[in-house]
């Protein structure tokens, strides 16, 4: 009985850490700039699509893939940024809203026509690989994405704590008119925000195309499973992400064992009612953090 | 679509305006002589759409906040009445009732909830997402409705009187969304110009300044939302009529709610026209996408029509197509034509 | 429309040859030698999810659908169908009906799904165009009152009698004696049909098993690893699940990883394990896993005709239950076709209710209609994967191997 719920909580556990990339990519763009994306579960996709061609084309495993993964989703956030992000900073949030929705059709509709709307999986002996640890059976593709997943998020996190891009995106974010008093490119600034959030989901779809079939409508799933996270974990708060993940990766697994597989949704769906009642700020966000 | 997203009907309506609307009316009367039966079951949607986009349009224009779960109304209507009809034999008439109700209930609810706890912009609109999902799952697994597996309205038999049972054919569709669209819209005309209507554009521009002037805003940004979603209930009953089979992905999804905005957001938040003319547009690209995707085996067009659509309107019409068209004309008129 | 006796013994425009070769294929079809006059074709609209997440197995049936036609055509019949891909989307079947009678059709096929099947039922119903199901098993096809509709194909209850009979027959012993069960269904139209008529005729039919839990899933699952854990908490004996094509690969993926080893997997009538993407997916882990399903039967002639040219035309494909039940009901066509006379949707519905073709592929009496709509006659048979094929187990008199029961441990798989 035990080891059952034990196998359970550790596969939680390990998604769960997968989810916390997504989020803290989506938490990263959020806090920065305050931008809606609601096109963050497509990022992911575009990176499940390369994870899958990258092994069905040259034979590359998911890790090799990562970091042409990662420069691509990288560019294509900085770009959009660039281009076109910038210009509605300061536009009403139903405003920002419908743009990025808009963006969510375009990519979904692309990704259907271009590579079918078929789920793919990606087919290797890997598939059924298995660790074992004691009465816990792990499954090999799942424990390499989580420890992936959770090296990237520590990485991002020193990475801005300590670098002076890190340490300027802090301060830009905090107040962007004095930021730009001293300096601060605050329009490329925030195009490399877009970017490392972009490159965040792009990673974390590399990293679940192995054991998840890629197929183009998937994308709505993860974006609304970064923004349960993110809100239940914490805005603009690392660790919140982290923990937001774990959290919703165990809650779910335990839900769809204990009550029904169908209805796990339901009480990811239920807690972020919860929260935006009566905790908006998230676990461990800071009150003042919500908008 | 920065302030110019709210209805803006400040003074009565002018003589030219009413003629406007009335010969559009007439005109909506006359097409069934010059057009074949499956042009009239595209306008039917069309009608339907623009219905629904006046219903959304009266909740972010008084209430202000962006719904993204009006699916919820739409579906939960849309099975209140086909249970009602099928299983209980009860009219579609009467049907509506319970079901403009139940959802006029649950829209309060939602705003009465959201209002209360100040939840706002992204947080307002991810809990309307919350609910509709959370909604979809619970009737994913209602036996009563038949789950996932559908609920099916049974075939029409020869004895079929569609005033009685409001299902007929694409003639019958035709004028019976016609006249859906034609009543909401006198209806909304009217509320705009009531004591609701003062308050609500009281509201508005000022919240604060309104209540100091004893306008009771909470109650009366419950009420928008509230009939924003009793209408679209009713819509969406209408819709099960026309169809004949739900599922609950299908009334209660995501892509139900995207594709309720879509024709507001596209033809204009700032007009009673607006939705209309946005369903226009978006309907029957939505049918050339899908059958160009059928020819070629280009799944998705459809998506990447809307988005393309959408970002466009966004970025270069922000409040519309109808207004830039109406700003349009009255540059060419030499004299100020109110539209 | 001429009428054909004047033709009696004319071979036609066609060159002699080509008459001969497909007069060899084909002579056991069943239908007049009279070769009929090149009239007007008959235009056929097919309704097939061609994409999304039951593209297999709709275009495996579309091959069946479109070798019939071909040799229908070699014979003088002249169909002319139309697909239409309803992108594995219920609502999609009406919207699909509709545009194909817009365009002329004058007789439908489909759908696959039940869902979708039922929803372009109501638009055949209205136009009153007829509608021959190929595959669709929900009950309520034939029981909403439409009389549009001719199924060629089990109903849920059906299937699930013929498939608690199969288990009923299967030989005890050698580490195979079952008394429990878990039973993992998909969440759809036919999941839940199928899982009520396992509900109320497993226990009538006294199989003997019990049924410890039932557990169900979304058809678009990602992930099935929380629903087998589930099912492997219970212990069961046997799995028996009711599955889609991906569902079912990633179910038994799931199973070798978590090493759950039941005594046997069973699917009492559900695509998935004959399918070939999901041999070719799973490799050796396929093997064993049983299912049964109507097939076609390897005893008739004209089957064995069907499956050779279905070879040469198609020789990386299998032919299996959709390309057959694809070609089924494309017979059903042309034989009312031929017996009409005319293109005329009425003339077709008298004709096909008087449909009573024996020698066809699929596995039973012959094809009749009921006033419901519905073919009685259709058996089942048991199929077991072996060496990455399926094979016919049961019933003994179209035996192809012999069953391998209990299921071999996925760690013992050469």
């Amino acid at each position: 009985m035990i080891d059952q719920y034990a196998n359970i909580v550790a596969g939680g556990l390990l998604l769960g850490a997968v989810y916390a990339l997504i989020a803290t990519g989506l938490n990263i763009i959020f806090g920065v700039m305050r931008v809606v994306n609601f096109a963050h579960g497509e990022m992911v996709v575009i990176g499940m699509y390369t994870g899958y061609w990258a092994w069905s084309l040259v034979k590359l495993p998911p890790l090799a893939a990562l970091p042409f993964a990662a420069a691509l989703l990288f560019g294509l956030g900085y770009a959009f940024q660039r281009l076109l992000g910038n210009r509605f900073l300061t536009a009403p949030q139903h405003v920002q809203f419908i743009l990025f929705i808009g963006l969510a059709l375009m990519i979904t509709g692309l990704h259907a026509m271009l590579f079918g709307p078929e789920p793919r999986g990606l087919q290797s002996e890997a598939s059924f690989a298995v660790y074992r640890v004691g009465f816990l059976r792990l499954d090999a593709t799942r424990v390499q994405a989580a420890v992936v997943a959770v090296i990237l998020v520590a990485a991002l996190g020193l990475w801005l704590r300590f670098s002076l891009t890190g340490k300027a995106l802090k301060a830009a974010a905090t107040n962007p008119v004095g930021g730009r008093a001293v300096g601060i490119r605050i329009p490329h600034l925030f195009a490399v925000t877009a970017g490392i959030g972009a490159a965040c989901a792009g990673c974390a779809g590399v990293l679940v195309a192995p054991f998840f079939d890629t197929q183009p409508y998937l994308a709505a799933d993860y974006t609304l499973l970064a923004f349960i996270t993110v809100i239940v974990g914490g805005l603009a708060s690392l660790p919140g992400a982290m923990l937001g993940g774990l959290l919703i990766g165990v809650a779910e697994a335990l839900a769809a064992y204990t009550v029904a597989p169908s209805l796990k949704s339901l009480f990811s769906y239920a807690l972020l009612i919860i929260v935006i009642l009566a905790r908006p700020v998230g676990l461990l966000g800071k009150p003042g953090d919500a908008h | 679509m920065t302030d110019r997203c709210v209805l803006d009907e400040t003074a009565p309506t002018d003589w030219r305006t009413l003629t406007a609307a009335v010969a559009f009316v007439a005109l909506m009367v006359a097409l069934p002589a010059v057009v074949n039966p499956f042009h009239m079951t595209v306008l039917s949607l069309i009608f339907l759409f623009a219905y629904c986009g006046q219903a959304w349009n009266i909740m972010m224009g008084f209430a202000g906040q962006l719904s993204l779960g009006h699916a919820l109304y739409f579906g939960v209507g849309s099975y209140i009445v086909a249970v009602l009809a099928q299983r209980y034999g009860i009219s579609p008439w009467i049907g509506a009732v319970p079901a403009f109700v139940v959802c006029a209930l649950l829209g309060a609810a939602l705003a009465a909830v959201g209002f209360r706890f100040a939840v706002r912009g992204v947080y307002f609109a991810l809990l309307t997402i919350a609910f509709a999902e959370l909604v979809r799952i619970l009737f994913e697994h209602w036996e009563l409705i038949g789950k996932t597996g559908g609920f099916f309205l049974k075939a029409l038999g020869a004895d079929n009187n569609p005033l009685l049972s409001l299902r007929g054919g694409p003639l019958f569709t035709y004028y019976a969304s016609l006249a859906l669209l034609v009543i909401s819209w006198v209806v909304a005309w009217r509320l705009l110009h009531s004591r609701t209507g003062y308050f609500w554009r009281a509201v508005r521009e000022d919240e604060d300044a309104a209540r100091a002037l004893g306008v009771p805003a909470f109650r009366m940004k419950v009420l928008a939302v509230s009939i924003s979603a009793g209408m679209t209930g009713v819509g969406g009953a209408w819709f099960g009529l026309i169809n004949g089979s739900l599922f609950p992905e299908t009334v209660l999804g995501m892509r139900m709610s995207i594709d309720l905005i879509l024709a507001p957001i596209i033809g204009g938040l700032g007009s009673l026209f607006g939705p209309i003319l946005g369903a226009f547009i978006t309907v029957p690209l939505n049918e050339l996408a899908k059958d160009l995707a059928q020819k070629y085996s280009l799944s998705g067009l459809n998506l990447l029509i809307y988005g393309l659509l959408l970002t466009l309107v966004v970025i270069a019409a922000p409040e519309g197509v109808w207004p830039k068209l109406v700003k349009a004309a009255k540059r060419l008129l030499p004299k100020g034509r109110r539209s | 429309m001429t009428s054909s006796n004047n033709t009696r013994g004319r071979p036609g425009r066609r060159p002699m040859l080509q008459a001969a070769v497909s007069a060899s294929a084909l002579s056991t079809l069943p239908f007049p030698s009279i070769m009929r006059a090149q009239g007007a074709p008959l235009k056929v609209g097919c309704i097939l999810p061609l994409s999304g997440v039951l593209a297999f197995v709709g275009t495996a049936t579309r091959r069946g659908t479109e070798l019939a036609v071909k040799m229908y055509k070699e014979q003088g019949v002249n169909l002319e169908v139309s697909f239409v891909d309803t992108e594995s989307k219920a609502e999609n079947g009406r919207i699909a009906a509709e545009k194909l009678i817009r365009e002329g059709n004058s007789i439908l096929v489909g759908a696959w799904d039940s869902g979708t099947t039922i929803s372009a039922a109501q638009a055949a119903e209205a136009a009153k165009v007829p509608l021959v199901v190929n595959i669709a098993s929900a009950p309520q096809i034939t029981e909403q009152g439409f009389t549009q509709v001719f199924r060629n194909f089990v109903t849920a209850p059906q299937l699930v009698a013929n498939a608690v009979q199969r288990i009923k027959d299967l030989p005890r012993g050698g580490g195979f004696n079952p008394e429990t069960a878990v039973l993992m269904h998909v969440n759809d139209t036919f999941g839940q049909s199928s899982r009520a008529a396992v509900a109320a005729l497993w226990d009538r039919l006294g199989v003997g098993i019990k049924i410890l839990d039932t557990i169900s899933y979304d058809l678009r699952a990602r992930d099935l690893s929380v629903e087998v854990a589930k099912a492997r908490s219970t212990n069961a004996d046997l799995v028996l699940p009711i599955t889609r094509v991906n569902d079912a690969i990633l179910i038994v993926r799931e199973m070798v990883k978590q090493d759950w080893n039941p005594m046997a997997i069973i699917a009492p009538g559900s695509p998935g394990a004959y399918e070939k993407a999901f041999t070719d997916a799973l490799g050796k882990y396929a093997d064993d896993y049983i299912v049964c399903v109507p097939w076609w039967d390897p005893r008739q002639p004209i089957a064995k005709s069907v499956i050779d040219r279905f070879t040469k035309e198609y020789p990386k494909e299998r032919f299996e239950l959709n390309s057959g039940f694809g070609w089924e009901g494309i017979q059903v066509v042309a034989d009312a076709f031929q017996r009409a006379g005319s293109s005329k949707p009425a003339d077709l519905h008298a004709a096909l209710r008087s449909t009573n073709i024996e020698s066809h592929v699929m596995f039973g009496g012959p094809i009749r209609f009921d006033d419901k709509g519905q073919n009685n006659n259709i058996g089942g048979v048991m199929l077991q994967n072996q060496g990455t094929e399926p094979r016919v187990i049961l019933p003994g008199d179209a035996q192809q191997a012999k069953p391998r029961l209990p299921h071999t441990p996925w760690s013992k798989r050469a």
